[in-house]
């Protein structure tokens, strides 16, 4: 490319010499980054204090590919790192990125007991149906009657359903998108990056190689296309009872947005009877009750 | 045909003129741009870039309205959209 032509707008987000990255050919997660990013920058906050936690799969690469402050984590532990970062500097905004396998399986319950308490961070989670980057296990999300290395007669497990255990465990904001969805995405992110509170945000997105491959769904393009038919958008939708299967509706929308005191708001009340009497207590500006 | 008033006294319908630019070598091939441009302005090339892909090709540069779709669902940010200032209007 030569210089006096102009330059592709995201690569001032991104790590271009780390490019190209390794998600394979027609896998959603880089719209998905090209989406977060946008929707970052729309959402008119300072990028120097915008973190990203990761954990392991092909999600967790996403931390090497912004150009922001982010961290690649032990395995399941990217929401126990964000707490830590978030409670340390309540400055930063905090967005986890990561796959179904690191924040439901092994990360289960770090993400419930966030939710519950309602940390001030932004959770994405990109469900591909399937552990992508380790040979295509079977994940926690792989639909009934699906097809995976370890599930060579179709799944016979009850997958979980993220949006209805998020909005369960107390989570203030819960969306769930498919890849298309990629205006959709930039709104949610833009939201979630000015709420207070724990938001969370599902986005389905095609696993080409090995998802598409065990079931013979074609390439990640055909399995896109097929999102594109069972999607459906209803925002009044019950979370618990919309679960994703092999066929039928996909319904996707913002599920849950509400307000409710956050973990620091609520340790802040708890203990401000009986610290404030104390000589080194200095009042903390930033939550007026 | 002259109206004797604008539709709900608004102006004419604008369309944005701009430039498609395509990066080849950074292009997988996944056919994403081409499969969801609503007005089917790309197309899959024969030839091949470095990686062995077919990058897309602009078929159609008169369809484009500009809107984005392309450079915003292309996983390897191998295409995007310039849109010019000066705006063209339609009949």
């Amino acid at each position: 490319m030569q210089n006096n032509e102009p330059k592709h707008p995201m690569e001032q987000y991104l790590r271009m010499d780390r490019m190209p990255h390794i998600w394979c050919s027609s896998c959603g997660l880089g719209s998905v980054v090209t989406a977060f990013m946008k929707g970052m920058k729309r959402a008119g906050i300072d990028l120097n204090k915008v973190v990203v936690v990761s954990g392991i799969g092909c999600t967790g690469r996403v931390a090497g590919y912004v150009k922001l402050d982010s961290y690649h984590t032990t395995h399941g532990r990217a929401i126990p790192f964000a707490t830590g970062l978030k409670m340390a500097n309540r400055d930063l905004t905090v967005a986890v990125i990561s796959g179904d396998g690191d924040l439901f399986a092994i990360g289960g319950n770090h993400l419930i007991h966030a939710a519950r308490r309602n940390l001030d961070l932004n959770v994405i989670c990109v469900n591909n149906f399937i552990y992508g980057m380790t040979g295509g296990q079977n994940a926690p999300t792989t639909p009934l009657e699906a097809y995976s290395s370890t599930a060579p007669y179709g799944n016979y497990e009850h997958p979980f359903n993220l949006v209805g255990l998020a909005a369960a465990a107390g989570a203030s904001y819960v969306a769930r998108w498919t890849a298309l969805h990629l205006q959709r995405i930039q709104d949610s992110v833009e939201v979630m990056a000015n709420k207070k509170g724990f938001c969370f945000m599902e986005i389905v997105s095609p696993c080409s190689t090995v998802f598409a491959r065990k079931n013979k769904g074609g390439t990640g393009l055909d399995l896109l296309q097929e999102y594109k038919q069972r999607a459906i958008i209803d925002h009044s939708a019950n979370p618990t009872e919309i679960p994703l299967d092999m066929d039928g509706e996909m319904v996707c929308g913002v599920f849950v947005n509400e307000e409710k005191l956050t973990f620091w708001e609520n340790v802040q009340k708890g203990i401000s009877r009986k610290v404030k009497r104390h000589p080194l207590y200095v009042e903390d500006k930033k939550t007026q009750y | 045909m002259k109206y004797w008033e604008k539709p709900f006294g608004k102006e004419k319908p604008k369309v944005v003129d701009g430039e498609i630019y395509i990066i080849p070598d950074r292009c997988k091939g996944c056919s994403f741009c081409i499969e969801f441009c609503p007005n089917g302005v790309l197309e899959l090339s024969t030839d091949f870039n470095k990686k062995g892909y077919h990058p897309p090709i602009v078929v159609d540069r008169d369809k484009c309205t500009y809107d984005g779709l392309c450079e915003n669902i292309c996983p390897d940010s191998a295409i995007f959209i310039i849109r010019k200032e000066d705006k063209v209007e339609t009949e």
